[in-house]
């Protein structure tokens, strides 16, 4: 396997320029003769592409959704980073930049953190003129906050819904092109699998959300903006739809998957409540922007927040992370929770939670300035707890929440199957080891408006190959291996229910390769994930036929790809015996518990390429070279 | 929790449908109404029956895609609350709750409690936009815009495009969703470009749609998630208005 990063020669500032200009075109004229197949209306697909069809090409767009418009992206709520320097507080794209390889762990490109800095300015302005509604001041300009560890204020917002403002310009500009006729949408339909011609990926077989049908779709280029895999532990902020399906059927089809253990557990989360729960609530972090943690000093101490002292509180964070405090960096702050924890004591229903006050900002700024800021967040968290969060604390805990690995893909954004190319969540490409608060919104929209735009084309300028026919073997036989799956989840009619499968899978994953991980709990997933995927094809049930809406085999056929790839994640936890970002191993931290790095060993990708299932994956290595920074332990005291 | 639920079971769309009694046992009350259906699903499974095909994905009250009339109320009454969010403490042991699909004829039934609601994507499609490609913009803070009008905006597209509105109406009329798109874009300096093409393209295709008329019964916003105001309705009139007499008299 080559992983050729294609990272563009010359300094680091100049090199996404200069690699523009590098970069071959194709000419006005002859970019409707090309077809694009986007998987994905979130916002790294959304903005793909609706700006491939502005420039020409014909794209045609599938989502699992009933529309794009309800992506998953959606959710996020706290904001998008951009190196604006609008508060004149010292910020640039180089402080982003820096920023966000430190934040990583060290354990990001160089390069693509870089071009990532450089284009934040210019998706602000590109959503602006969309008409985002972002925050403003009386003056009319645009409003900043610092979010997520930044000691700097570079993050834009529109209230606590920024994520469904973005995706809803992308989905408008996306929704325009639809009805000029230069997207084709593919609502309620779902990727089953990638179809390759002579070693390029050429096409997608997809299926029919409402009938069951399923069909082929020839392109001269495929894009996966399919999302994370933060489901696979069975409860997380995601959507219940999410799923990694299209990556891990492409992975499967010879694209590398890299870094699968880099995933990130949001710190201020609602807790869970019970075992029928379906998801996790994610409260934006800026709520740690006036909010402070604590936990009674005292283990097991059952008083109620308010009978609880001053001196008998611990503010964990701010006693630890003195000069960032509340606002240490997720993975931090969510692994000091779980201390908190773990340590006998957290609040609330068995002791999974810890308080986020508020009681001080309110003192401070008044209720009805902490309302203007925080007033959704605190009607759902009532609507979900019953709590009113202006009279007592919240009680947050840490949930998965994005994935920062996916599939390996090179400077271009495409992966080592030419013609694949993936954005958004689904790459592993920008956030290392950990990912930033407010920057994913930041890197599925550089990847979708200002990234593949460029790269796409000289993909499409150097390999001049003919755009197969769905009647090609080749279409005929991927079809012919989903019908034949589809057939066998249905035909297993055994006692236990997809959810009840997916729940133990995920308990097993979240407990063995969540917030800490080590050698003997990891040893032991990757022993029972094989036989938990063993029962899962004896024992499932599947009512309903192949022909018709059947939710019962949409989860069912997205649960069959998470029982193969937990282990994937899990092998990749186990091999990297170091701590770094969301990965830490309990056996490699300093001695005051902060994860400790081994850059002589681990300073690379770890690109797993797919040998079958049940057979051990081949791991391949992308040395990371840092020309621009010294590789520094993080410290964030 | 004991609840007995009525829910509308429709194979597909031809098919003519009707209510199926089943019984919820140990429902909890920190259940959402979703995670409750869940458990009701998983019942059936067990019993090798078909589930109950219903919409959800984030469940968290913000992607739209959840669609259920509990006991006759789109979304379940709970001010400005999605059926995903809304919480079983708010119902009473013993209760008995029907569960419907949105009903309108622009929204088609799918199966069981799932609608088509496509005819919203097209009415975005025909108009709910900035025609502002990518690039070429003018930098951020270029062209300042009041605290005032942003926020009435920002009130506007905080529309999550569910339908409740729709369904809610006697007249299954989209004007609230429909004026809360138009006024989002019309507030703002970079909409008002075109503004005029916009309302009338948008009001032409949701006519087309099969959508009934507003008689200002109000239902829309009383059950709307989002809490988007009715004086929204009142400023697509306006704007609708203004722009067929420009259009009438060809002034620009």
């Amino acid at each position: 396997m080559n992983l050729d990063s294609k990272i563009p020669s010359g300094p680091l500032a100049s090199k996404w320029e200069r690699h523009k200009f590098d970069l071959k075109l194709v000419a006005p004229a002859n970019k409707r003769k090309f077809e694009v197949l986007v998987v994905g209306s979130g916002l790294a697909g959304a903005s793909a592409a609706a700006t491939l069809a502005e420039l020409g090409y014909k794209v045609k767009c599938f989502c699992y959704q009933d529309s794009p418009r309800r992506a998953h992206s959606i959710a996020a709520q706290g904001g998008i980073n951009a190196a604006k320097n609008y508060q004149n507080d010292g910020d640039s794209v180089h402080r982003l930049f820096y920023d966000t390889i430190k934040g990583g762990d060290f354990r990001a490109r160089e390069a693509n953190v870089h071009r990532l800095a450089e284009v934040s300015r210019q998706i602000i302005d590109q959503c602006v003129a969309q008409g985002v509604p972002f925050a403003r001041e009386y003056s009319g300009y645009l409003a900043n906050r610092s979010f997520g560890g930044a000691q700097v204020s570079r993050t834009f917002y529109a209230r606590g819904q920024t994520g469904q403002q973005l995706l809803l310009g992308a989905y408008q500009a996306l929704s325009r092109q639809i009805g000029l006729g230069n997207v084709q949408m593919f609502p309620r339909t779902e990727m089953q699998d990638l179809v390759l011609v002579d070693g390029h990926a050429k096409g997608v077989v997809v299926r029919n959300l409402v009938n069951g049908e399923i069909s082929s779709h020839s392109g001269d280029a495929v894009i996966l903006a399919t999302g994370g895999y933060c489901p696979v532990f069975y409860l997380s902020t995601n959507a219940v739809g999410c799923n990694v399906t299209a990556t891990y059927r492409a992975h499967k089809r010879g694209a590398a998957f890299a870094n699968p253990c880099y995933t990130q557990i949001h710190p201020t989360c609602i807790p869970v409540s019970g075992d029928h729960q379906s998801k996790l609530t994610l409260m934006s972090e800026s709520l740690r922007n006036d909010g402070r943690v604590w936990v009674p000093k005292k283990q097991g101490d059952n008083r109620k927040s308010w009978e609880i002292p001053e001196n008998e509180r611990d503010y964990f964070l701010e006693r630890k992370y003195p000069s960032f405090g509340n606002l240490a960096p997720r993975d931090i702050a969510s692994r000091a929770a779980k201390e908190a924890c773990d340590d006998g004591r957290g609040v609330g229903p068995g002791g999974l939670g810890v308080f986020l006050d508020f009681a001080d900002s309110i003192k401070r700024l008044g209720e009805p300035a902490v309302r203007e800021r925080y007033g959704n967040l605190f009607d759902m968290y009532e609507r979900i707890t019953g709590e009113n969060a202006y009279k007592q604390p919240m009680r947050i805990f840490p949930a998965p929440h994005y994935t920062m690995g996916g599939l390996w893909v090179d400077y271009n954004l495409m992966s080592n199957i030419p013609g694949l190319f993936v954005l958004g969540e689904a790459n592993f490409s920008d956030h290392g080891a950990n990912r930033l608060g407010a920057s994913a919104l930041m890197q599925g929209l550089a990847d979708g408006y200002f990234v593949i735009p460029y790269t796409i084309g000289h993909y499409f300028a150097s390999h001049k190959q003919e755009r197969p026919s769905t009647s090609h073997d080749a279409f005929k036989s991927v079809e012919n291996e989903v019908n034949q799956k589809i057939q066998k989840l249905l035909s297993v009619k055994g006692g236990r229910t997809i959810r009840s499968m997916h729940w133990e899978l995920g308990r097993l994953v979240w407990e063995k390769c969540g917030m800490a991980r080590d050698k003997a709990g990891l040893e032991e997933a990757i022993k029972r994930i094989p036989q938990l995927r063993e029962e899962f094809w004896q024992n499932i049930s599947v009512p309903g036929g192949a022909n018709e809406m059947n939710v019962a085999l949409e989860q069912a056929s997205r649960v069959a790809d998470f029982m193969e790839f937990a282990e994937l994640l899990c092998r990749d936890a186990h091999h990297r015996e170091e701590s770094c970002g969301g990965h830490f191993r309990t056996e490699y931290q300093t001695e005051d518990g902060e994860a400790l790095r081994n850059d002589q060993d681990f300073s690379y990708v770890a690109a797993w390429e797919h040998q079958g299932v049940d057979k051990a994956p081949n791991l391949h290595r992308e040395s990371l070279q840092y020309e621009e920074v010294k590789m520094t332990q993080r410290s964030y005291k | 929790m004991k609840l007995t639920l009525k829910i509308w079971r429709q194979k597909n769309g031809n098919d003519a449908g009707g209510f199926v009694t089943y019984q919820a046992n140990d429902v909890n009350k920190d259940m959402s109404f979703l995670e409750m259906l869940d458990v009701v699903n998983e019942g059936l499974i067990a019993e090798g029956k078909d589930p109950v095909a219903f919409d959800s994905d984030c469940r968290e009250g913000i992607c739209g895609t959840c669609s259920l009339v509990i006991n006759g109320v789109p979304h379940g009454g709970q001010k400005a609350t999605t059926a995903c969010q809304l919480h079983m403490r708010h119902f009473q042991d013993g209760q008995t709750i029907t569960i419907e699909p949105w009903r309108a004829r622009p929204f088609p039934v799918v199966r069981d409690l799932v609608v088509d609601r496509d005819a919203f994507d097209k009415i975005i499609q025909s108009g709910g936009f900035v025609s502002a490609s990518t690039g070429g913009t003018p930098d951020a803070n270029a062209i300042p815009i009041s605290k005032d009008a942003s926020d009435a905006a920002m009130d506007a597209a905080q529309c999550i495009g569910c339908g409740a509105c729709v369904a809610a109406c006697k007249n299954a009329s989209a004007m609230l969703f429909v004026s809360a798109k138009v006024s989002h874009l019309g507030l703002l300096p970079q909409g008002k470009v075109e503004k005029d093409r916009r309302v009338l393209a948008m009001v032409k295709t949701m006519d087309e749609a099969g959508f009934g008329n507003c008689t200002v019964t109000g239902a829309c916003e009383a059950v709307c998630p989002k809490e988007i105001s009715l004086d929204f309705i009142s400023r697509l009139n306006r704007d609708y208005a203004t722009a067929v007499f420009k259009s009438a008299w060809g002034a620009k």
